[in-house]
């Protein structure tokens, strides 16, 4: 082996390539242990199947011509996208405990691009979660669109959306430090931040205060986005990727600053 | 010729507690420089200074001329660091697991197999490339993790407690490595670790860390002349950090990394 010094490429291109490397390995996790996909796509599928279906029959919620099977099938595909990317700050904790962390943070790597990579690999990881609900909802018998564009469209806005779960989780633990703590606190948001959105009901339906919480509520924008895309119900697609793009950066922004704590 | 590291006036605190304390180190280049102390003696945190994972707020750290301080890029590409724990990604296979520090280190695609296999040759893992990582044995991996710092050809390899928890053959394999690595590179090493054997027969230069300041420093044979004849590596360790080591220890931290690192290698 010899000494040979790389030469250090622009800082636009140093960001995306950080990021695309991140994305990769979860990639390659991804396709060396199926069986987590498996396991991930029990609870999404629990959901549609007795759920979904039973108040489909019950028709207790009141979702206009569209059946509720279908107006809840993008929730669901949120949700998964949530409870997948609410998780990597425990991930952070334990590559903090394992040496990972420091040794990624001595790379040319900036922390908002460690941040960014870490958010869009959950982006993945929601993504290929994302087809697996998809097929299940297409089984069935959920009527979803097919059109090319809308499809990416609604990729992009899981993305986002985990991105800004993945990013809030690394602020909670770049607060708490502790896995066990991180647990406990990312059990005890998940279900707030799901049922305080429009994932299983209209806004319109809910008390005063839990509308005012489902406006503030980032999962709420993804759903809408989902449910306008996937089923084409009425959605301001415009507001809610406003709102994922901001909340992603911003989280990502947050996430960073605090990253430096978890390795000192 | 200009030193591999040069602190002056370090200095580190962690609430009341003083970490590093007004350490003055000049370790030169192309050498093996051991940093040696109980647990809780300053050398994680002079070493996570030098990493750029510790803002130095008082004194000034050079890699090789450069401000740790002022250009913290810079700095990291010229180290390759192994921590003390076992941090090779077990889910992915030990060639993906150097590919990754290949790519964040902007090793250019048409030359990044080539690099990514030659350090992998390196440690002797090129055979076993293809196999999860979470396969390998504790020496194994240890050899991976040497191949993750290397691929980016650092000028500088920083190892804290290389060979913590591993049998006598997998730590003379992890030296023998590094010292055909660095003898074939000219790079330059700097280790911690609490093996006295290990700092005798691989470090050209020694520095004794003791409650925040280096205690003594030179060659081991100098450091053992100094204490008299018939003396140790052991003796001089013991005569430096005197009857306090038992009530100083390390943080719980340190004993809790120590023992999952470990644990983890059986």
């Amino acid at each position: 082996m010899s000494v040979q010094l790389v030469e250090q490429p622009a800082a636009w291109v140093r960001f995306p390539a950080r990021v695309g490397a991140m994305c990769l390995v979860e990639l390659q996790k991804i396709r060396r242990d199926r069986s987590e996909l498996i396991t991930r796509a029990i609870q999404p599928a629990l959901w549609l199947l007795i759920f979904g279906e039973t108040f489909t029959r019950l028709r207790a919620i009141p979702t206009g011509s569209t059946p509720y099977l279908d107006y809840m099938a993008p929730g669901i595909l949120a949700q998964s996208a949530l409870f997948i990317s609410i998780f990597y700050g425990i991930l952070i904790i334990w590559e903090r405990d394992a040496g990972v962390l420091a040794k990624l943070l001595v790379t040319p790597t900036p922390r908002a691009a460690l941040v960014a990579s870490k958010a869009f690999a959950a982006g993945i990881r929601a993504l290929v979660q994302a087809v697996m609900v998809l097929i299940l909802a297409a089984l069935l018998g959920v009527s979803m669109t097919a059109n090319p564009v809308k499809l990416l469209a609604m990729a992009v806005a899981l993305v986002l959306g985990s991105a800004f779960f993945c990013c809030l989780s690394i602020v909670i633990a770049g607060l708490v430090m502790s896995r066990e703590r991180m647990m406990g606190i990312g059990q005890a948001i998940t279900m707030p931040l799901f049922f305080g959105s429009n994932a299983l009901y209209p806004v319109s339906l809910m008390p005063g205060w839990l509308k005012t919480l489902s406006h503030v509520n980032p999962l709420s924008y993804e759903v809408d986005a989902l449910r306008g895309l996937l089923i084409a119900t009425p959605a301001n697609l415009g507001l809610d990727f406003a709102v994922l793009v901001v909340a992603a950066v911003a989280s990502i922004s947050l996430a960073s600053a605090l990253l430096g704590r978890l390795t000192r | 010729m200009t030193a591999a590291i040069r602190c002056v006036g370090l200095r580190h605190s962690f609430g009341d507690h003083v970490a590093v304390d007004d350490v003055d180190l000049e370790i030169p280049a192309g050498g093996a420089f051991g940093l040696l102390g109980p647990n809780g003696a300053g050398k994680t945190t002079t070493i996570r200074m030098i990493t750029t994972l510790l803002p130095v707020r008082t004194g000034t750290i050079e890699v090789f001329g450069i401000d740790v301080s002022r250009r913290r890029m810079a700095v990291r590409r010229l180290i390759g660091y192994v921590p003390q724990q076992l941090s090779a990604d077990a889910a992915l296979t030990g060639r993906e697991n150097v590919a990754l520090f290949a790519r964040l280190f902007d090793v250019p695609r048409k030359i990044r197999t080539e690099r990514v296999d030659s350090a992998l040759d390196a440690v002797g893992l090129l055979d076993v490339a293809g196999r999860p990582a979470g396969g390998y044995s504790g020496g194994m991996i240890r050899r991976l993790e040497l191949a993750q710092a290397l691929v980016s050809s650092p000028r500088l390899l920083i190892l804290d407690e290389p060979t913590i928890g591993l049998d006598p053959v997998a730590r003379s394999s992890v030296w023998e490595r590094i010292e055909q690595i660095r003898a074939e590179t000219g790079m330059s090493v700097l280790v911690t670790t609490h093996y006295m054997d290990e700092a005798e027969q691989y470090c050209d230069q020694i520095a004794l860390m003791h409650r925040g300041s280096i205690r003594a420093l030179g060659s081991p044979a100098e450091l053992k002349d100094q204490l008299g004849p018939d003396s140790t590596l052991d003796d001089v360790f013991r005569a430096v950090t005197g009857d306090q080591l038992e009530q100083v220890g390390g943080g719980m931290r340190d004993v809790r990394t120590t023992r999952r690192t470990a644990r983890r290698l059986g």
